[in-house]
Protein backbone atom coordinates (compact mmCIF):
# COMPACT_ATOMS: atom_id res chain seq x y z
CA UNK A 1 0.00 0.00 0.00
CA UNK A 2 1.82 3.49 -0.95
CA UNK A 3 -0.29 7.05 -0.48
CA UNK A 4 -0.44 6.69 -4.09
CA UNK A 5 -3.32 4.36 -3.89
CA UNK A 6 -5.37 6.49 -1.85
CA UNK A 7 -5.91 8.55 -4.08
CA UNK A 8 -9.36 7.44 -5.57
CA UNK A 9 -10.09 5.71 -2.20
CA UNK A 10 -13.10 7.96 -0.71
CA UNK A 11 -11.89 9.12 2.51
CA UNK A 12 -14.22 7.52 5.13
CA UNK A 13 -15.19 11.22 6.11
CA UNK A 14 -16.61 11.65 2.79
CA UNK A 15 -18.06 8.40 2.35
CA UNK A 16 -21.40 10.08 2.86
CA UNK A 17 -22.78 7.10 5.10
CA UNK A 18 -23.60 6.83 8.49
CA UNK A 19 -26.35 8.35 10.68
CA UNK A 20 -27.98 11.85 9.92
CA UNK A 21 -25.48 11.91 6.61
CA UNK A 22 -27.13 14.94 5.05
CA UNK A 23 -26.22 17.24 7.50
CA UNK A 24 -23.58 15.17 9.66
CA UNK A 25 -20.31 14.77 7.31
CA UNK A 26 -18.21 13.03 9.86
CA UNK A 27 -17.75 12.18 13.40
CA UNK A 28 -14.08 12.49 15.00
CA UNK A 29 -12.26 12.18 18.17
CA UNK A 30 -8.75 12.27 19.26
CA UNK A 31 -6.67 11.62 22.06
CA UNK A 32 -3.72 13.10 23.61
CA UNK A 33 -0.93 11.12 24.81
CA UNK A 34 2.36 11.38 26.18
CA UNK A 35 5.26 9.29 27.44
CA UNK A 36 5.63 9.68 30.92
CA UNK A 37 9.37 11.98 31.61
CA UNK A 38 9.89 12.43 28.34
CA UNK A 39 9.83 16.25 27.15
CA UNK A 40 7.33 17.53 25.14
CA UNK A 41 7.82 17.93 21.56
CA UNK A 42 8.09 21.49 21.47
CA UNK A 43 10.35 21.21 24.08
CA UNK A 44 12.79 18.22 23.21
CA UNK A 45 16.02 18.29 21.14
CA UNK A 46 16.50 16.35 18.16
CA UNK A 47 18.00 13.09 20.14
CA UNK A 48 15.17 13.54 22.43
CA UNK A 49 12.34 13.22 19.26
CA UNK A 50 13.88 10.43 17.62
CA UNK A 51 14.25 8.32 20.88
CA UNK A 52 10.62 8.97 21.41
CA UNK A 53 9.03 8.58 17.83
CA UNK A 54 11.13 5.26 17.82
CA UNK A 55 9.64 4.21 20.76
CA UNK A 56 6.46 4.88 19.71
CA UNK A 57 6.71 3.09 16.65
CA UNK A 58 8.33 0.05 17.60
CA UNK A 59 5.51 -0.32 20.40
CA UNK A 60 2.76 0.29 17.31
CA UNK A 61 4.72 -2.44 15.60
CA UNK A 62 3.40 -5.14 17.75
CA UNK A 63 0.12 -4.26 17.90
CA UNK A 64 -1.85 -6.08 15.67
CA UNK A 65 -4.58 -3.20 15.16
CA UNK A 66 -1.44 -1.21 13.17
CA UNK A 67 -0.69 -4.82 10.91
CA UNK A 68 -1.46 -3.31 7.73
CA UNK A 69 -0.81 0.60 8.62
CA UNK A 70 1.67 2.65 6.90
CA UNK A 71 4.48 4.39 8.72
CA UNK A 72 6.01 7.56 7.27
CA UNK A 73 8.78 9.77 8.84
CA UNK A 74 7.56 12.90 8.04
CA UNK A 75 11.64 13.46 6.55
CA UNK A 76 10.75 11.32 3.73
CA UNK A 77 7.96 13.07 2.53
CA UNK A 78 7.93 15.66 -0.41
CA UNK A 79 5.57 18.80 0.15
CA UNK A 80 2.92 17.51 -2.45
CA UNK A 81 3.01 14.41 -0.10
CA UNK A 82 2.31 16.44 3.10
CA UNK A 83 -0.24 18.47 1.99
CA UNK A 84 -2.27 15.34 0.24
CA UNK A 85 -2.28 14.14 4.05
CA UNK A 86 -3.30 17.12 5.23
CA UNK A 87 -6.17 17.25 2.36
CA UNK A 88 -7.15 14.13 3.85
CA UNK A 89 -7.19 15.21 7.24
CA UNK A 90 -5.21 12.52 8.21
CA UNK A 91 -2.62 15.16 9.61
CA UNK A 92 -2.37 18.39 10.48
CA UNK A 93 -1.22 21.52 9.05
CA UNK A 94 1.40 21.94 12.06
CA UNK A 95 2.39 18.55 12.13
CA UNK A 96 3.86 19.53 8.29
CA UNK A 97 5.80 22.28 9.72
CA UNK A 98 9.14 21.55 11.27
CA UNK A 99 9.41 17.57 10.46
CA UNK A 100 12.34 16.38 12.61
CA UNK A 101 11.45 13.08 14.08
CA UNK A 102 7.85 13.43 13.46
CA UNK A 103 5.96 10.18 12.00
CA UNK A 104 2.59 9.49 10.99
CA UNK A 105 1.01 5.89 10.93
CA UNK A 106 -2.18 5.12 9.34
CA UNK A 107 -4.13 2.98 8.29
CA UNK A 108 -4.90 2.50 4.96
CA UNK A 109 -9.16 2.36 5.21
CA UNK A 110 -8.01 5.49 6.85
CA UNK A 111 -10.77 5.41 10.08
CA UNK A 112 -7.71 6.12 12.17
CA UNK A 113 -4.19 8.34 12.00
CA UNK A 114 -1.37 8.79 14.74
CA UNK A 115 0.71 12.01 14.88
CA UNK A 116 3.64 11.32 16.43
CA UNK A 117 5.76 14.43 17.92
CA UNK A 118 3.30 16.90 17.06
CA UNK A 119 2.11 18.65 19.81
CA UNK A 120 1.91 15.65 22.12
CA UNK A 121 4.28 12.55 22.10
CA UNK A 122 0.87 11.05 20.26
CA UNK A 123 -2.19 11.87 18.66
CA UNK A 124 -4.79 9.51 17.93
CA UNK A 125 -7.53 10.08 16.16
CA UNK A 126 -10.52 8.40 14.48
CA UNK A 127 -12.73 9.20 11.98
CA UNK A 128 -16.43 7.63 11.02
CA UNK A 129 -18.63 8.77 8.50
CA UNK A 130 -21.79 10.56 9.63
CA UNK A 131 -22.90 11.18 12.90
CA UNK A 132 -21.34 8.49 15.20
CA UNK A 133 -19.14 9.64 17.77
CA UNK A 134 -19.95 6.60 20.15
CA UNK A 135 -18.36 3.98 17.56
CA UNK A 136 -15.43 6.56 16.50
CA UNK A 137 -14.98 6.42 20.29
CA UNK A 138 -15.18 2.22 20.80
CA UNK A 139 -12.13 2.26 18.15
CA UNK A 140 -10.09 4.97 19.98
CA UNK A 141 -10.50 3.12 23.33
CA UNK A 142 -8.93 0.23 21.75
CA UNK A 143 -5.74 1.83 20.58
CA UNK A 144 -5.20 3.47 23.44
CA UNK A 145 -5.63 0.50 25.38
CA UNK A 146 -3.34 -1.39 23.51
CA UNK A 147 -0.94 1.82 23.44
CA UNK A 148 -1.34 1.90 26.91
CA UNK A 149 0.43 -1.41 27.71
CA UNK A 150 3.32 -0.82 25.98
CA UNK A 151 4.15 2.74 27.19
CA UNK A 152 4.02 4.31 30.46
CA UNK A 153 1.89 7.32 29.88
CA UNK A 154 1.96 10.46 31.54
CA UNK A 155 -0.97 10.36 33.71
CA UNK A 156 -1.84 12.35 37.67
CA UNK A 157 -4.79 10.92 39.58
CA UNK A 158 -6.09 14.41 40.32
CA UNK A 159 -5.43 15.88 36.67
CA UNK A 160 -5.57 13.05 33.97
CA UNK A 161 -3.49 12.71 30.99
CA UNK A 162 -0.69 15.13 31.49
CA UNK A 163 -0.39 17.42 27.89
CA UNK A 164 1.75 19.91 26.43
CA UNK A 165 -0.84 22.47 26.43
CA UNK A 166 -3.04 22.89 30.01
CA UNK A 167 -6.73 22.72 27.20
CA UNK A 168 -5.78 19.41 26.92
CA UNK A 169 -5.49 18.00 30.51
CA UNK A 170 -7.89 15.64 31.69
CA UNK A 171 -9.18 13.20 29.37
CA UNK A 172 -7.16 14.91 26.32
CA UNK A 173 -10.06 13.85 24.66
CA UNK A 174 -11.62 16.44 21.51
CA UNK A 175 -14.55 15.10 20.20
CA UNK A 176 -15.52 16.54 16.77
CA UNK A 177 -18.15 16.54 14.28
CA UNK A 178 -18.13 18.46 11.02
CA UNK A 179 -21.22 19.76 9.85
CA UNK A 180 -22.46 20.93 5.96
CA UNK A 181 -24.81 23.73 7.29
CA UNK A 182 -25.56 25.88 3.99
CA UNK A 183 -29.77 26.37 5.07
CA UNK A 184 -28.31 28.14 8.26
CA UNK A 185 -25.79 30.00 6.58
CA UNK A 186 -28.12 30.70 3.96
CA UNK A 187 -30.82 32.25 5.76
CA UNK A 188 -28.18 34.55 7.75
CA UNK A 189 -29.19 32.37 10.93
CA UNK A 190 -25.67 30.56 11.30
CA UNK A 191 -24.37 33.08 14.09
CA UNK A 192 -26.92 33.41 16.18
CA UNK A 193 -26.46 29.17 16.23
CA UNK A 194 -22.34 29.25 16.45
CA UNK A 195 -22.90 31.76 19.41
CA UNK A 196 -24.92 29.60 21.71
CA UNK A 197 -23.15 26.69 21.00
CA UNK A 198 -20.23 29.09 22.21
CA UNK A 199 -21.73 29.62 25.30
CA UNK A 200 -22.42 26.18 25.54
CA UNK A 201 -18.69 25.29 25.98
CA UNK A 202 -18.10 24.04 22.18
CA UNK A 203 -15.93 25.97 19.77
CA UNK A 204 -16.48 25.83 15.66
CA UNK A 205 -14.12 25.97 13.29
CA UNK A 206 -13.41 25.57 10.09
CA UNK A 207 -12.85 23.10 7.00
CA UNK A 208 -9.21 22.16 8.57
CA UNK A 209 -9.55 22.50 12.13
CA UNK A 210 -7.72 25.22 13.81
CA UNK A 211 -7.53 29.09 12.60
CA UNK A 212 -9.28 27.73 9.54
CA UNK A 213 -12.31 29.74 8.08
CA UNK A 214 -15.62 28.27 7.32
CA UNK A 215 -14.97 27.55 3.41
CA UNK A 216 -17.81 25.63 1.43
CA UNK A 217 -20.39 25.89 4.68
CA UNK A 218 -18.41 23.26 6.42
CA UNK A 219 -18.24 23.43 10.55
CA UNK A 220 -16.56 21.66 12.87
CA UNK A 221 -17.96 21.60 16.34
CA UNK A 222 -15.99 20.15 19.11
CA UNK A 223 -15.91 20.50 22.93
CA UNK A 224 -14.05 22.37 24.69
CA UNK A 225 -13.01 20.82 28.22
CA UNK A 226 -11.41 18.13 28.75
CA UNK A 227 -10.93 17.88 32.74
CA UNK A 228 -13.56 17.51 35.11
CA UNK A 229 -16.28 15.36 32.65
CA UNK A 230 -15.49 11.88 32.12
CA UNK A 231 -15.48 10.16 28.18
CA UNK A 232 -19.06 9.37 28.22
CA UNK A 233 -19.98 12.44 29.45
CA UNK A 234 -18.23 14.08 27.11
CA UNK A 235 -19.81 12.17 23.88
CA UNK A 236 -23.39 12.85 25.11
CA UNK A 237 -22.61 16.63 25.55
CA UNK A 238 -21.84 16.84 22.08
CA UNK A 239 -24.40 14.60 20.82
CA UNK A 240 -27.35 16.36 22.96
CA UNK A 241 -25.61 20.03 20.88
CA UNK A 242 -24.94 18.43 17.65
CA UNK A 243 -28.66 16.66 18.00
CA UNK A 244 -30.29 20.43 18.09
CA UNK A 245 -27.97 21.46 15.54
CA UNK A 246 -29.29 19.31 13.23
CA UNK A 247 -32.81 20.06 13.97
CA UNK A 248 -32.05 23.66 13.28
CA UNK A 249 -30.48 22.81 10.04
CA UNK A 250 -33.28 20.99 8.57
CA UNK A 251 -35.85 23.35 10.00
CA UNK A 252 -33.85 26.21 7.87
CA UNK A 253 -34.11 23.82 4.68
CA UNK A 254 -37.78 23.90 4.88
CA UNK A 255 -38.01 27.18 5.14
CA UNK A 256 -35.89 27.87 2.43
CA UNK A 257 -38.04 25.15 0.71
CA UNK A 258 -41.05 26.58 1.44
CA UNK A 259 -40.53 30.40 1.67
CA UNK A 260 -37.50 31.39 -0.33
CA UNK A 261 -38.08 28.48 -2.94
CA UNK A 262 -37.37 30.87 -6.29
CA UNK A 263 -34.35 32.38 -4.68
CA UNK A 264 -32.54 28.74 -3.29
CA UNK A 265 -33.64 26.85 -7.27
CA UNK A 266 -31.69 29.85 -8.67
CA UNK A 267 -28.85 29.55 -6.31
CA UNK A 268 -28.81 26.08 -6.84
CA UNK A 269 -28.97 26.01 -10.53
CA UNK A 270 -26.47 28.92 -10.71
CA UNK A 271 -23.77 27.19 -8.60
CA UNK A 272 -24.46 24.07 -10.70
CA UNK A 273 -24.21 25.95 -14.22
CA UNK A 274 -21.09 27.47 -12.97
CA UNK A 275 -19.59 23.96 -12.21
CA UNK A 276 -20.74 22.54 -15.65
CA UNK A 277 -19.32 25.33 -17.76
CA UNK A 278 -15.90 27.09 -16.26
CA UNK A 279 -12.68 26.43 -17.37
CA UNK A 280 -10.70 27.76 -14.67
CA UNK A 281 -11.75 27.80 -11.15
CA UNK A 282 -10.21 28.00 -7.94
CA UNK A 283 -10.58 25.64 -4.83
CA UNK A 284 -12.34 28.17 -3.06
CA UNK A 285 -14.26 28.79 -5.52
CA UNK A 286 -15.28 25.30 -6.63
CA UNK A 287 -15.74 24.25 -2.74
CA UNK A 288 -18.44 26.88 -2.54
CA UNK A 289 -20.55 25.80 -5.37
CA UNK A 290 -20.08 22.11 -4.93
CA UNK A 291 -22.07 23.14 -1.33
CA UNK A 292 -24.74 24.50 -2.90
CA UNK A 293 -25.06 21.58 -5.59
CA UNK A 294 -24.87 19.56 -2.05
CA UNK A 295 -27.93 21.02 -0.73
CA UNK A 296 -29.54 20.80 -4.22
CA UNK A 297 -29.58 16.85 -4.17
CA UNK A 298 -30.35 16.47 -0.49
CA UNK A 299 -33.72 18.58 -1.12
CA UNK A 300 -34.13 16.87 -4.11
CA UNK A 301 -34.12 19.93 -6.48
CA UNK A 302 -30.75 18.42 -7.98
CA UNK A 303 -31.72 14.84 -9.27
CA UNK A 304 -29.66 14.36 -12.03
CA UNK A 305 -26.15 13.86 -10.21
CA UNK A 306 -24.89 11.33 -7.92
CA UNK A 307 -24.02 12.70 -4.50
CA UNK A 308 -21.02 10.56 -4.38
CA UNK A 309 -19.55 12.31 -7.21
CA UNK A 310 -19.72 15.71 -5.56
CA UNK A 311 -18.51 14.67 -2.40
CA UNK A 312 -15.47 12.80 -3.54
CA UNK A 313 -14.81 16.26 -5.65
CA UNK A 314 -14.57 17.91 -2.43
CA UNK A 315 -11.37 16.09 -2.04
CA UNK A 316 -10.25 15.59 -5.40
CA UNK A 317 -9.84 19.28 -6.82
CA UNK A 318 -7.87 20.13 -3.57
CA UNK A 319 -3.92 20.84 -5.05
CA UNK A 320 -2.30 18.29 -3.99
CA UNK A 321 -4.74 15.44 -5.21
CA UNK A 322 -4.61 17.55 -8.72
CA UNK A 323 -0.57 16.93 -8.72
CA UNK A 324 -1.03 13.48 -7.63
CA UNK A 325 -3.58 13.05 -10.46
CA UNK A 326 -1.75 14.51 -13.15
CA UNK A 327 1.40 13.59 -11.59
CA UNK A 328 3.65 15.94 -11.69
CA UNK A 329 3.94 19.59 -10.32
CA UNK A 330 1.28 22.06 -11.78
CA UNK A 331 1.02 26.06 -11.73
CA UNK A 332 -1.30 27.73 -9.99
CA UNK A 333 -3.41 28.44 -13.19
CA UNK A 334 -2.71 24.77 -14.70
CA UNK A 335 -4.16 23.74 -11.04
CA UNK A 336 -7.12 26.13 -11.92
CA UNK A 337 -7.80 24.64 -15.53
CA UNK A 338 -7.29 20.90 -14.54
CA UNK A 339 -9.46 21.72 -11.66
CA UNK A 340 -12.02 22.83 -13.56
CA UNK A 341 -11.72 20.00 -16.18
CA UNK A 342 -12.16 17.13 -13.22
CA UNK A 343 -15.58 18.88 -12.21
CA UNK A 344 -17.14 19.34 -15.49
CA UNK A 345 -16.01 15.69 -16.40
CA UNK A 346 -17.58 14.52 -12.98
CA UNK A 347 -21.03 15.79 -14.07
CA UNK A 348 -20.71 14.21 -17.77
CA UNK A 349 -19.98 17.65 -19.45
CA UNK A 350 -18.21 15.89 -22.82
CA UNK A 351 -17.28 18.59 -24.99
CA UNK A 352 -14.96 18.55 -28.11
CA UNK B 1 -19.25 62.04 15.05
CA UNK B 2 -15.53 61.19 12.79
CA UNK B 3 -13.92 58.41 13.02
CA UNK B 4 -10.74 58.85 15.35
CA UNK B 5 -8.54 57.19 12.56
CA UNK B 6 -9.18 58.09 9.21
CA UNK B 7 -11.22 61.46 10.42
CA UNK B 8 -12.73 61.17 7.13
CA UNK B 9 -15.73 59.23 7.76
CA UNK B 10 -18.78 59.26 9.95
CA UNK B 11 -17.78 56.66 12.92
CA UNK B 12 -20.41 53.83 13.59
CA UNK B 13 -18.51 51.67 16.08
CA UNK B 14 -18.20 52.78 19.45
CA UNK B 15 -15.64 51.25 21.54
CA UNK B 16 -15.32 52.03 25.55
CA UNK B 17 -12.89 50.22 27.50
CA UNK B 18 -12.42 49.68 30.99
CA UNK B 19 -8.92 49.05 32.62
CA UNK B 20 -8.75 49.38 36.75
CA UNK B 21 -10.82 52.30 36.52
CA UNK B 22 -9.15 54.26 33.37
CA UNK B 23 -11.80 54.84 30.64
CA UNK B 24 -10.39 54.94 27.31
CA UNK B 25 -13.47 55.50 24.13
CA UNK B 26 -12.80 54.78 20.87
CA UNK B 27 -15.19 56.03 18.35
CA UNK B 28 -14.91 54.18 14.49
CA UNK B 29 -15.99 53.99 10.67
CA UNK B 30 -16.95 50.63 9.92
CA UNK B 31 -14.16 50.52 7.64
CA UNK B 32 -11.30 50.95 10.50
CA UNK B 33 -13.58 49.09 13.05
CA UNK B 34 -13.01 45.63 10.86
CA UNK B 35 -9.57 46.68 10.06
CA UNK B 36 -9.05 46.88 13.76
CA UNK B 37 -10.24 43.57 15.16
CA UNK B 38 -8.70 41.64 12.50
CA UNK B 39 -5.37 42.99 13.64
CA UNK B 40 -6.43 42.14 17.34
CA UNK B 41 -7.39 38.79 15.97
CA UNK B 42 -4.13 38.16 14.38
CA UNK B 43 -1.96 39.31 17.03
CA UNK B 44 -4.45 37.61 20.04
CA UNK B 45 -3.45 33.84 19.78
CA UNK B 46 -4.06 30.83 22.00
CA UNK B 47 -0.53 31.22 23.83
CA UNK B 48 -1.51 34.75 24.19
CA UNK B 49 -4.87 33.83 25.94
CA UNK B 50 -3.51 31.11 28.36
CA UNK B 51 0.12 33.28 29.19
CA UNK B 52 -3.06 35.99 30.32
CA UNK B 53 -4.80 33.42 32.40
CA UNK B 54 -1.52 32.70 34.30
CA UNK B 55 -1.11 36.30 34.73
CA UNK B 56 -4.89 36.34 36.10
CA UNK B 57 -2.58 34.29 39.24
CA UNK B 58 -0.17 37.18 39.48
CA UNK B 59 -1.57 38.09 43.32
CA UNK B 60 -0.23 34.99 44.45
CA UNK B 61 2.43 34.73 42.58
CA UNK B 62 5.46 35.54 43.85
CA UNK B 63 9.33 37.09 42.46
CA UNK B 64 11.08 34.52 43.08
CA UNK B 65 8.72 31.79 41.56
CA UNK B 66 9.64 33.00 37.89
CA UNK B 67 12.72 31.14 39.00
CA UNK B 68 10.75 28.01 39.77
CA UNK B 69 12.60 24.94 37.65
CA UNK B 70 11.19 21.52 36.70
CA UNK B 71 14.12 19.07 38.16
CA UNK B 72 13.40 16.86 34.91
CA UNK B 73 13.34 18.79 31.99
CA UNK B 74 14.69 22.14 33.14
CA UNK B 75 11.74 24.17 31.96
CA UNK B 76 11.28 27.75 34.39
CA UNK B 77 7.87 29.17 35.47
CA UNK B 78 9.01 32.25 33.58
CA UNK B 79 9.62 30.10 30.61
CA UNK B 80 5.50 28.35 31.19
CA UNK B 81 4.24 31.58 31.45
CA UNK B 82 6.09 32.92 27.57
CA UNK B 83 5.27 29.65 25.87
CA UNK B 84 1.86 28.81 27.30
CA UNK B 85 2.70 24.86 27.65
CA UNK B 86 4.51 22.87 29.99
CA UNK B 87 8.23 20.90 29.08
CA UNK B 88 6.97 17.22 30.61
CA UNK B 89 4.87 15.54 32.49
CA UNK B 90 6.84 16.47 35.66
CA UNK B 91 5.98 20.40 35.17
CA UNK B 92 3.17 19.85 36.65
CA UNK B 93 4.32 18.72 39.74
CA UNK B 94 6.47 21.43 39.61
CA UNK B 95 3.82 23.88 38.92
CA UNK B 96 1.12 22.98 40.68
CA UNK B 97 -0.08 25.49 42.70
CA UNK B 98 -0.31 27.43 39.43
CA UNK B 99 -1.62 24.74 37.82
CA UNK B 100 -4.13 24.82 39.92
CA UNK B 101 -5.83 28.05 39.21
CA UNK B 102 -4.91 27.71 35.65
CA UNK B 103 -6.55 24.34 34.96
CA UNK B 104 -9.91 25.89 36.88
CA UNK B 105 -9.95 28.43 34.66
CA UNK B 106 -9.54 26.67 31.37
CA UNK B 107 -11.76 23.46 32.13
CA UNK B 108 -14.25 25.01 34.96
CA UNK B 109 -12.79 21.98 37.14
CA UNK B 110 -9.34 20.56 38.61
CA UNK B 111 -10.58 17.05 39.03
CA UNK B 112 -10.01 14.05 36.76
CA UNK B 113 -13.02 12.24 36.69
CA UNK B 114 -12.47 10.26 33.21
CA UNK B 115 -10.39 6.92 32.43
CA UNK B 116 -7.49 5.98 33.74
CA UNK B 117 -4.37 3.98 32.14
CA UNK B 118 -4.75 0.33 32.40
CA UNK B 119 -8.26 0.23 34.32
CA UNK B 120 -11.64 -1.27 33.32
CA UNK B 121 -14.43 1.73 32.31
CA UNK B 122 -15.28 3.74 35.06
CA UNK B 123 -19.27 2.99 35.14
CA UNK B 124 -21.60 5.52 35.45
CA UNK B 125 -21.13 7.07 38.90
CA UNK B 126 -23.62 6.97 41.54
CA UNK B 127 -22.34 10.05 43.24
CA UNK B 128 -23.55 12.50 40.17
CA UNK B 129 -26.18 13.86 41.92
CA UNK B 130 -23.72 14.86 44.68
CA UNK B 131 -21.14 16.54 42.58
CA UNK B 132 -23.70 18.38 40.80
CA UNK B 133 -24.66 19.94 44.72
CA UNK B 134 -20.45 20.72 44.87
CA UNK B 135 -20.42 22.02 41.14
CA UNK B 136 -23.12 24.02 41.97
CA UNK B 137 -21.32 25.53 45.06
CA UNK B 138 -18.36 25.50 43.23
CA UNK B 139 -19.46 27.92 40.29
CA UNK B 140 -21.11 30.11 43.45
CA UNK B 141 -17.64 30.80 44.96
CA UNK B 142 -16.41 31.80 41.01
CA UNK B 143 -19.16 34.33 40.39
CA UNK B 144 -18.54 35.63 44.17
CA UNK B 145 -15.33 36.29 43.38
CA UNK B 146 -15.74 37.66 39.92
CA UNK B 147 -18.01 40.07 41.44
CA UNK B 148 -15.52 41.78 43.82
CA UNK B 149 -13.08 41.46 40.81
CA UNK B 150 -15.66 43.47 39.17
CA UNK B 151 -16.23 46.22 41.93
CA UNK B 152 -12.82 46.44 42.51
CA UNK B 153 -12.55 47.38 38.58
CA UNK B 154 -15.36 49.65 38.78
CA UNK B 155 -16.76 47.35 35.58
CA UNK B 156 -20.69 48.50 37.67
CA UNK B 157 -22.18 46.48 34.60
CA UNK B 158 -20.76 43.57 34.49
CA UNK B 159 -20.92 43.38 38.50
CA UNK B 160 -24.79 43.94 38.11
CA UNK B 161 -25.02 40.98 35.73
CA UNK B 162 -22.44 38.92 38.19
CA UNK B 163 -25.16 39.59 40.96
CA UNK B 164 -28.04 38.57 38.98
CA UNK B 165 -26.43 35.39 38.09
CA UNK B 166 -25.62 35.44 41.89
CA UNK B 167 -29.24 35.75 42.99
CA UNK B 168 -30.61 33.27 40.52
CA UNK B 169 -28.39 30.36 41.17
CA UNK B 170 -29.02 30.61 44.89
CA UNK B 171 -32.69 30.84 44.79
CA UNK B 172 -32.34 27.81 42.29
CA UNK B 173 -30.12 25.83 44.93
CA UNK B 174 -32.55 27.09 47.49
CA UNK B 175 -35.24 25.62 46.02
CA UNK B 176 -33.77 22.46 45.04
CA UNK B 177 -32.96 21.97 49.01
CA UNK B 178 -36.64 22.47 49.67
CA UNK B 179 -37.52 19.32 47.64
Amino acid sequence: MALKDMLFHTSEWLKGTGPNSDVVISSRIRLARNISLESFPHWANEKQLKIISDKIQEAAKAIDIFKDALFLNLNDLDNVDKQFLIERHLMSHEHALNPVSKALIVDPQEIFSIMVNEEDHLRIQVMKSGFDLASAYKIIDNIDNAFAKKLNFAFSKSWGYLTACPTNTGTGMRGSVMLHLSGLVMLQQINKVLQAISKLGFTARGLYGEGTQATGNFFQISNQYSLGRNEQEIIDNINGVIQQVIEQEQLARQALAKQHKVMLEDRIWRSYGVLKNAYLISSQETIEHLSVVRLGIDLGIIKEVNKKAIDDLFILIQPSHLQKIENRKLTHEERDQKRAELVRKSLGVIRP
Amino acid sequence: MLCDICAKNQATVHLTEIVDGQITELHLCERCAKEKSSQMEQQFGLSDLLAGLVDFGKNIEEKEDLKLKCPNCKLTYREFKKIGRLGCSECYATFSKYLEFLLKSIHGANQHVGKIPGCPPLAKTKEKAKTQVLEAEDRLDELKDKLSQAIAQEAFEEAAKLRDSIKELETKEKQKKEK
